[in-house]
C-alpha cells in the first residue's frame, strides 16, 4: 500500500468514527467538537486531492465560523444534558434501519454502475485546487453568482439580525 | 484511487447524515448533521473534479476541466454559512418562546 492509500483510509477510518460520534454523544457539546473533527479529517481529504484552497476554506469557514457559532448559541441557551428528551427507541431503531437501508441501496447502485467501473482519480497531480486558477475562474466566469452571493449574505445576515431582535 | 472508495465514504457520511436527522430531537443536534450531509456532497464533488481533470489532463495538457466542481464546493460553502447564521437565530427565537430546543415541539407551528 502506497503512502497515499495509508492516509485515504486513516482519514476515512478517523471521519466516519467522528461522525458516529456526532451522533452517539449525549451532550451537545461533545457533538460539536466531534463535528469539528469530522471536518478537520474532510480537510485533510482536500489536501490529499490537492485542493488546498478548500482545505483551508473548509478549516476557515466551517471550523472556525460555523462551528464556534453552534458552540457560542449552545452555550448561550445552556441546554442541560439530561434534560434532552430521547425519542422512543422503537422510532430511534426505524431511524438507523433506514438510514442503513439507505446506504446500502446506494452501495449496490454505485457497484453494479458500468460508467464507475476502472475509474480513478488524480491524486496529488494538477493544479485545478490551487488558488491562481480558482481565483481565475471565480473573477471571470462565475463573477455574477459571487457577486449575488455577497447579496444573500447581507441579507442573511439582516435576516438574523431581526430574527434575534425579537 | 479509485473513484469508488470515495463515493463509499461520501455516502457513509450522508447516511450518518440521515440517521442524525431522523434519531435526534435536539434542534441543534439536527442542524449539525445537516452541515454532515452538505460535507459529504462537497467532498464527492471534489472527488469528481478530480477524476474528471485527470481524463482531460490526457488529452490536453493545460486544461481546466473540473475547476468548476470546486468553484461550485466554495459558493455551497457561502451558501452553508449563511444558512447557519439563519438557522441558528430561529432556534434562539424557538428556545426563548418554548424554553426547549426539542424539535417535536415545532408542531405547535401548525395551529
Amino acid at each position: 500500500m502506497s503512502i497515499i492509500q495509508i492516509l485515504f483510509f486513516a482519514l476515512s477510518a478517523f471521519a466516519i468514527i467522528s461522525a458516529v460520534m456526532v451522533l452517539v454523544s449525549k451532550n451537545p457539546i461533545h457533538s460539536v467538537l466531534w463535528l469539528i473533527l469530522v471536518f478537520f479529517a474532510i480537510s485533510g481529504h482536500y489536501i490529499l486531492l490537492n485542493a488546498q484552497f478548500l482545505a483551508i476554506v473548509n478549516i476557515i469557514v466551517y471550523a472556525g465560523a460555523i462551528m464556534v457559532l453552534f458552540l457560542f448559541v449552545i452555550m448561550l441557551i445552556n441546554v442541560k444534558k439530561d434534560s434532552e428528551p430521547q425519542k422512543q427507541f422503537l422510532v430511534k431503531l426505524l431511524g438507523v434501519v433506514a438510514g442503513g437501508s439507505f446506504l446500502t441501496l446506494l452501495v449496490a447502485l454505485v457497484k453494479q454502475t458500468a460508467q464507475m467501473q476502472g475509474r480513478t482519480l488524480l491524486m496529488k497531480d494538477g493544479v485545478i485546487g490551487l488558488i491562481h486558477p480558482l481565483g481565475k475562474a471565480l473573477f471571470t466566469d462565475y463573477v455574477v453568482p459571487f457577486e449575488i452571493s455577497s447579496v444573500l449574505f447581507l441579507s442573511a445576515m439582516v435576516g438574523a439580525v431581526i430574527i434575534g431582535k425579537k | 484511487m479509485p473513484i469508488q472508495y470515495y463515493i463509499y465514504l461520501c455516502l457513509a457520511l450522508f447516511s450518518i447524515g440521515v440517521i442524525g436527522v431522523l434519531t435526534r430531537r435536539n434542534a441543534i443536534v439536527v442542524f449539525m448533521c445537516i452541515e454532515l450531509m452538505l460535507n459529504a456532497v462537497n467532498l464527492l464533488l471534489v472527488a469528481f473534479s478530480k477524476m474528471f481533470h485527470g481524463y482531460a489532463l490526457v488529452q490536453n495538457a493545460t486544461s481546466t476541466t473540473g475547476i468548476d466542481a470546486q468553484i461550485f464546493v466554495f459558493f455551497i460553502m457561502v451558501v452553508a454559512a449563511a444558512e447557519v447564521s439563519v438557522g441558528l437565530a430561529i432556534i434562539v427565537m424557538m428556545y426563548r418562546n418554548t424554553h426547549s430546543v426539542d424539535i417535536n415541539f415545532l408542531n405547535r407551528l401548525k395551529n
